[in-house]
């Protein structure tokens, strides 16, 4: 957009930008814990529903532990949507990225990155324990914490669009989830559909494998489509 | 080659004044075709060895649920042009085509209900294409909600030209993999490589129906777009020329 000022920043000095936002973003986040831990409690509760709103037979739980878990986790993610960028535009943060003359895209990519270890990563290592409790096998833990760890990559980055679209308006929380949960549609698919192959024993590669390609495209494409985003906002 | 066409495309007052002329060219011959096309479709078609007159009603849905994705690439392609070229009636454009993009959605959704009850047995089926067609219907949602949820009315343009290009690089994606998740609906008969398996006395119809639907949309987004740009305009001058004519 308003690019044109001095030389174009080299890649080093951008890896350099988008470690420091990475870093800043993981230091801020650790020292406000209860936000960290909400997501997380968000999930058990949603999946500790389920046993009581269907059976709490083990055999009739298994054939649905892989559809609660994802459902859980993606409302979960969702939930943790509105952190990524809220408290950085109250701020200011988000202006100063902009005025730095590093690529936007970039420093989106590191703060969409510290979205994932801080949201997505937990979530997938807690994911076994609720689908354990579920009546999924052990031997599923493997396939589950893989499906869920790479989808969560997927729904971060689909997210942090919905996130920079919605900055600044007020009532977002609605919205936000009505733009957000179509798009994420392809990974609920299929990390259900792997989850559910590992719960049965069965291999559970393919649509692990189409999961890691969604999130691939969504590491080349999202960070570009949210710095728009975020630069509309700024206007 | 002169450019000239190209940049008065982007004058509001122009455009305007194009769309007044063009709509009766789109709007009479795509009465004329779905009229025709009804005839065609009700009257001469013979019926369905396997479903009788049931599946007359193909002829209000396969071009609906076709005019459901042509909209909205519409709509993603006007909104792309906006914000490459900054170019505010595309913005128009793009927000006029919204509406009418989802109501032919919901047409496409309660036509396939009304049909899959007779033939399937059920109003509503997990089938991938009817959840791919409701997944855009919440497309759709989605912008008009982001639009409508923005006051500054650049800011609502703008974002919600982001969603529509982020989401028409979406529909591909969702459209497969809900295909691949479950199927039940009859495979493709009319687009589809090699013959259509539909017989001519029953294919020639439903294409003067895509067609008039065609027409009838180009019809309709003329007339939304004049309104569209006479809302923005308003403290225009030309609009009290236009409107005192």
């Amino acid at each position: 957009m308003s690019d044109t000022r001095t030389a174009a920043p080299d890649a080093a000095s951008v890896l350099e930008a988008a470690r420091l936002v990475l870093e800043r973003d993981l230091t801020l986040a650790l020292r406000r814990r209860g936000q960290l831990v909400q997501p997380l409690a968000f999930f058990v509760i949603v999946t500790t529903l389920f046993p009581l709103a269907i059976s709490p037979e083990l055999a009739r739980l298994r054939e649905v532990a892989a559809g609660v878990l994802w459902v859980a986790a993606l409302l979960a993610s969702l939930l943790a949507l509105e952190f990524l960028f809220r408290d950085d535009a109250y701020d200011g943060t988000l202006e100063q990225y902009a005025l730095s003359g590093q690529p936007l895209t970039g420093l989106m990519f590191a703060k969409t990155a510290a979205h994932w270890l801080l949201t997505g990563l937990p979530l997938a290592l807690m994911a076994p324990l609720a689908a354990l409790s579920l009546g999924a096998p052990p031997d599923a833990v493997p396939g589950i914490v893989a499906s869920v760890a790479v989808g969560t990559i997927a729904l971060s980055l689909i997210g942090s669009i919905g996130a920079a679209l919605t900055l600044g308006l007020r009532r977002s929380g609605v919205l936000l989830a009505l733009l957000t949960l179509p798009l994420s549609l392809p990974v609920l698919i299929f990390g259900a559909r792997a989850s559910e192959l590992a719960i049965h024993g069965e291999p559970y590669v393919a649509p692990l494998e189409l999961l890691a390609a969604l999130a691939v495209l969504g590491i080349t494409l999202a960070p570009l489509a949210s710095a728009a985003a975020v630069r509309i906002s700024l206007e | 080659m002169s450019w000239t066409w190209f940049h008065r495309l982007a004058s509001p007052p122009h455009i305007y004044r194009l769309a007044q002329r063009l709509t009766p060219w789109f709007a009479w011959p795509a009465g004329a075709l779905i009229l025709a096309a009804l005839y065609g479709g009700l009257v001469l078609a013979p019926p369905d060895y396997q479903q009788g007159d049931g599946f007359r009603i193909i002829y209000m849905h396969a071009p609906s649920a076709w005019m459901s994705l042509m909209v909205y690439t519409t709509m993603a392609v006007a909104a792309a042009v906006a914000l490459i070229w900054r170019m505010k009636v595309a913005h128009a454009v793009a927000a006029s085509c919204a509406p009418i993009g989802a109501s032919f959605t919901i047409a496409a959704l309660v036509t396939g209900s009304l049909w899959g009850e007779p033939m399937w047995g059920t109003w509503w089926e997990w089938d991938p294409r009817l959840t791919s067609e409701l997944i855009l219907l919440f497309l759709y949602l989605g912008y008009m909600g982001l639009r409508g949820a923005i006051e500054d009315p650049q800011r609502a343009d703008r974002t919600s030209a982001v969603l529509a290009v982020v989401g028409i690089v979406n529909v591909p994606i969702i459209h497969y993999s809900v295909t691949w998740w479950n199927s039940l609906h009859q495979a493709p008969s009319v687009m589809r490589l090699g013959k259509p398996t539909l017989s001519t006395p029953m294919l020639v119809p439903l294409l003067m129906m895509m067609l008039g639907f065609t027409l009838f949309f180009v019809a309709v987004l003329l007339v939304r777009l004049r309104g569209e740009i006479l809302v923005r305009e308003r403290s225009a001058s030309w609009i009290r020329e236009v409107l005192s004519t």
